[in-house]
């Protein structure tokens, strides 16, 4: 009995470079089938013109990427609308490949959908292990690499990438905040389901295991943002804080609201341009030694995502740096998910 | 609708391996590239009209400048094109108006 290695239905698709460098799931028509019970849209409906060829994308492609990437058919309503987030032009997803810097969306769940499809916003939240959170983000990254032609070594040009380019999504823990969610901050109902894009590199965790007010803390986040992406850059690229539970307890007990971390972080934010111009401390990166002399905001504003998520113990948060922002950039990019 | 053969076997006892037809969906924009001729390369650039791309990186418009003197003294008639951003590429009108205009491009990467 012999079986060659290339003889199964998963070296086939391997073979003809469908896959992110992970198996995937055949997508047989009984599976995309199924898969296309999870939404009441129909199947030829165009849901975008996807990066960076600008493929006419129909739900019925999306499902079988959603297939291929092991989701569940309740799964595809939030991966409609992430390929639909990523593919606009303000999220810029040619941009997002084509740059050599190492970031890719990173998608955030808001409201009812998380739990009822049982993503995880609790711990490991940035991690592995639960299969809402890898598959969703992994079926938005398979429609760009299959629909797009967006690959690794094409037009994805990334000097070094990061692991969440698998696809990197978690839901916000909102029963457990005491804010307003990210989704409402950025003018969506409490009880509608969003999927907010965001152009990211990998996260980067802040440890404060000794601060017992918001002041302190904010003042740690602070010095921790300040260094995002490059501590000589400033208001070229926007980040997101993943406030962890433990951390968050800190504003709670204050009573302080978002809109009170946002004022206070903000006054944490400011630079002093003589300290990272050109040649400031020996280091040759920095802004023209023009603009040296004034005091400018490390993000411009409305440049902080803030996302509260994680398991219940441990005092740290994370960071996740941006790309470049505005419309020469990558905009933060939120759309509902629709049934 | 793409299919492959497989060879599987037919059960857990060393029993014979038939073909298994796996039919899947394809999930491609099942785009088929069209392959285009190249302009033919012109023998001298004297006369012609060339298009500088400057796709608005920083420094490239040092390496453009450069060329331009280059090509002025070859007796190339120089016009200068910049994208509004190096992020996104350049849009179809900009994209038109060079070929409608030129005889040959250079565009510029930077940094």
């Amino acid at each position: 009995m012999e079986f060659a290695t290339l003889d199964d239905d998963y070296e086939a698709m391997f073979d003809r470079g469908w896959t992110d460098g992970l198996p995937v799931v055949p997508p047989t028509e009984s599976l995309v089938a199924g898969m296309l019970e999870g939404t009441t849209r129909d199947s030829d409906e165009v849901v975008a013109l996807v990066p960076p060829n600008l493929a006419e994308c129909t739900v019925e492609k999306v499902a079988i990427n959603a297939v291929m990437a092991g989701c569940r058919p309740e799964y595809l309503p939030v991966v409609l609308a992430a390929v639909d987030a990523i593919c606009t032009d303000g999220f810029n997803m040619h941009g997002v490949l084509a740059t050599t810097m190492s970031v890719g969306p990173i998608l955030v769940v808001n409201g009812p959908v998380a739990s009822e499809i049982g993503m995880n916003s609790g711990v490991n939240v940035l991690g592995h292990g639960n299969r809402a959170n890898s598959s969703i983000g992994r079926a938005a990254q398979m429609v760009i690499r299959n629909m797009g032609g967006g690959a690794p070594g094409g037009v994805d040009q990334a000097t070094l990438g990061h692991m969440g380019k698998q696809g990197l999504c978690f839901a916000e823990d909102e029963a457990g905040s005491p804010w307003i969610s990210l989704a409402e901050e950025r003018g969506f109902n409490a009880g509608v389901s969003t999927v907010t894009a965001f152009c990211g590199e990998g996260p980067r965790l802040v440890a404060d295991q000794r601060s017992r007010t918001p002041e302190s803390l904010t003042k740690t986040l602070g010095e921790a943002l300040l260094g995002a992406v490059s501590s000589r850059m400033v208001m070229a690229m926007d980040a997101m804080l993943v406030i962890s539970p433990e951390h968050m307890s800190r504003y709670r007990d204050a009573g302080w609201d978002r809109a009170r971390f946002h004022e206070e972080i903000s006054a944490q934010l400011m630079v002093e341009t003589d300290g990272i111009v050109a040649g400031a401390g020996g280091i040759e990166e920095g802004l023209p030694v023009a603009l040296g002399g004034i005091t400018v905001p490390k993000f411009r504003p409305g440049g902080l995502l803030v996302v509260h998520a994680g398991g219940a113990a441990g005092l740290f948060s994370a960071i996740i740096g941006g790309w470049l922002n505005g419309p020469s950039g990558s905009e933060p990019t939120t759309r509902e998910v629709k049934p | 609708m793409v299919e492959w053969a497989i060879r599987q076997r037919t059960d857990d006892k060393g029993g014979q391996a038939v073909n298994v037809r796996t039919v899947v969906l394809d999930p491609t924009a099942e785009d088929i590239p069209i392959e285009r001729e190249r302009s033919p390369r012109p023998e001298s650039l004297a006369g012609l009209t060339v298009g500088l791309l400057d796709i608005s990186k920083p420094r490239g418009d040092i390496f453009l400048d450069r060329l331009e003197e280059r090509l002025d003294s070859l007796g190339a008639q120089v016009e200068r094109y910049a994208k509004p951003t190096f992020t996104k590429p350049a849009p179809v009108d900009l994209r038109r108006e060079i070929a409608a205009t030129c005889d040959a491009v250079i565009e510029a990467l930077a940094d």
